[in-house]
């Protein structure tokens, strides 16, 4: 526990529980304080822990942080930081996300279109060569998780549907 | 110069050019497969993509879904590191038909010296001496029984697409060539796709002796000195120093003027390695070209203080190479070890699984170069290297004593590691005495297996 020269546990735990509220509160991912020789930093991450580094005055310098909780690898617009909930289908190549056959075209599907597992459901392009998509799966088309013109990278959630 | 580059790699080179870009201000662009999502070298790129599952055959070899990615990222170049696409001239092509550098040789050159035939040819044209042997691919059995009692045994049977080692066998006589061709052909059809062997001279405890060269695109060839790295344990290197041990000077000017020759000749810019074998007295044969940036590139940067990655890329961005080949001087010692993740019990078989414990050395001249860190899981998928310790002091005898007290602090638990054998090689006096050669490790250290 905490090394504090102001010594009370009591209080420390307090301070510890107001702290994380107001951070929960304000959405603030990292605090550090300092108080003479005593130094606190906290930090949330994706597994909300928060670590208490109390240091002496003469201590080395705070430890390298890790890396912030960045958002994760992605194929470039995709704003979603959760993955959806349901079935999806999944990009099987890297490459730009079409929704039609071609800019005039309608879309292939849209939400609430009935696929079975030939139904073509969208285009990747990869190196000029527009690979048409097929479902894989039987079922409705419940959710489009990718705009027209998106890159999309291998693995990556197209649609979410309803078997 | 690029704006931005894409790795077309993983592991500890990813993580080695992602370093090189960002010292010369380039973006990165990363792939990584399923198995790699975590690495560390992933999350420092500026954008990453998935581009498949785990097996490489399905994620880093695929050509498509790397220039995808390269073209949704943006990059003006690729560079290929080791292994993967490297040495893969239609990678090559398709990158720069796709209007995407790649940060390498000509695909013509690659081409020509990945082909050991031609490669032989084109180093006879440059005067460079080659290990005698058959000129061309052969063709039948009885060619091979001539031409083997004209070079006299002992022969080496050698695929020509070959690497690591696969698809060689030695004969010592008219029977054992005959078992052996078709053995060889066999493994090589399976390793590589191409059933062709041809035949050299087997030079007896030979020292592995390579050249590091880097030219640009306006004529210039240089050589960073050479690497010795003659202490191997079935053709996989363990331990690359330079200056390579007790070679006279007379010996390595000529290894490395003979490379750049070679080098000339084929037209060949970028990085590259040039792979010699040393006779007991000094002889010198030309081997193979590495069209390609090398594992054991630190040794050379150490002695050199040239950053070779960095050079690459400059050379790529159609920069001209500023140094001279007087400027080069190979300064001190520098030894590299490979620290794989093998079980030396049970005959280094891969020993993947998670790091649960990991420190690792530091002090005067000492490199460590690797992308794992503590509760990182080296997958099954891949070679099994964690990391490369490099040593760089004043002397041999102190790099070998930096060395060694680096490998007793190194801390590494929850895989076995090759380090206690790399601990018995450097206490054996033949490496102390610097008079390695490639058989030794086999010979003294490991069971002879089937």
């Amino acid at each position: 526990m905490s090394k504090s020269s102001s010594g009370n546990q009591s209080f420390d735990l307090e301070k510890l529980k107001e702290l994380i509220e107001m951070m929960e509160d304000h959405g603030v991912t990292e605090v550090n304080l300092r108080n003479g020789d005593e130094q606190w930093r906290l930090r949330r991450g994706p597994a909300e822990v928060v670590q208490m580094m109390p240091q002496q005055a003469s201590a080395a310098p705070p430890a390298m942080a890790a890396p912030a909780p960045a958002p994760a690898p992605s194929g470039g617009e995709s704003a979603t930081p959760t993955a959806p909930e349901g079935p999806v289908i999944t990009a099987p190549t890297v490459g730009t996300f079409y929704s039609s056959p071609s800019p005039d075209d309608p879309a292939f599907v849209k939400t609430g279109a009935k696929v079975s597992p030939d139904t073509t459901v969208c285009l990747i392009e990869a190196m000029k060569v527009f690979n048409p998509i097929e479902a894989e799966v039987s079922g409705t088309i419940v959710e489009i998780l990718v705009k027209d013109g998106d890159a999309v990278e291998f693995g990556q959630p197209l649609f979410r549907y309803q078997p | 110069m690029f704006e931005r580059i894409l790795i077309a790699n993983r592991g500890e080179i990813a993580l080695r050019i992602i370093r090189a870009c960002r010292e010369l201000g380039i973006e990165t662009v990363a792939v990584y497969s399923e198995a790699d999502r975590d690495a560390i070298y992933v999350q420092q790129a500026d954008e990453a993509y998935c581009i498949g599952k785990a097996p490489s055959n399905e994620s880093y070899l695929m050509i498509n879904r790397i220039i995808s990615a390269a073209e949704i990222g943006n990059v003006q170049a690729i560079h290929p590191g080791y292994g993967f696409l490297a040495e893969n001239a239609h990678f090559a092509e398709v990158c720069r038909d796709c209007n995407i550098e790649f940060i390498g040789p000509p695909h013509q050159a690659m081409a020509q010296l990945g082909d050991k035939i031609s490669a032989r040819e084109i180093a006879r044209n440059a005067k460079v001496n080659c290990v005698p042997g058959t000129k061309g691919l052969i063709e039948s059995e009885a060619e091979a029984i001539k031409i083997a009692n004209e070079i006299g045994y002992p022969v080496l049977i050698k695929a020509t697409a070959g690497g690591g080692g696969k698809g060689m066998r030695v004969a010592r006589n008219d029977i054992s060539l005959k078992s052996g061709l078709k053995a060889a052909a066999n493994e090589a059809e399976k390793a590589f796709n191409n059933a062709g062997v041809y035949l050299e001279k087997f030079i007896e405890k030979p020292r592995h002796v390579e050249v590091q060269i880097l030219a640009d695109n306006h004529g210039k060839v240089l050589h960073l000195w050479e690497r010795d790295c003659s202490t191997q344990r079935k053709h996989q290197k363990l331990i690359e120093e330079s200056p390579a041990p007790n070679l006279p000077q007379t010996v390595r000017e000529d290894i490395c003027k003979a490379a750049v020759r070679l080098i000339k000749e084929a037209g060949y810019t970028n990085a590259g390695t040039v792979e010699f074998i040393v006779d007991q007295e000094n002889n010198y044969y030309f081997i193979e070209v590495n069209a390609r940036i090398q594992v054991e590139h630190p040794v050379s940067e150490m002695v050199t203080g040239i950053d070779l990655i960095q050079s690459q890329i400059r050379v790529a961005a159609g920069e001209k190479l500023s140094m001279s080949q007087k400027s080069i001087k190979a300064q001190g010692s520098a030894i590299e070890v490979r620290i794989n993740a093998e079980d030396p019990d049970n005959n280094f078989r891969g020993c993947p699984g998670k790091i649960t414990k990991l420190r690792v050395p530091g002090g005067l001249g000492v490199r460590w170069d690797s992308h794992v860190h503590e509760g990182y899981t080296i997958s099954p998928y891949y070679d099994s290297m964690i990391g490369k310790l490099i040593i760089h002091r004043n002397t041999r005898e102190e790099s070998i004593a930096t060395l060694k007290r680096a490998l007793r602090e190194f801390t590494i638990e929850g895989v076995k590691t090759t380090i206690p054998l790399l601990r018995e090689i450097l206490r054996h006096s033949a490496f102390q005495d610097g008079k390695m050669d490639t058989t030794l490790v086999e010979r003294t250290f490991t069971d002879s297996e089937s």
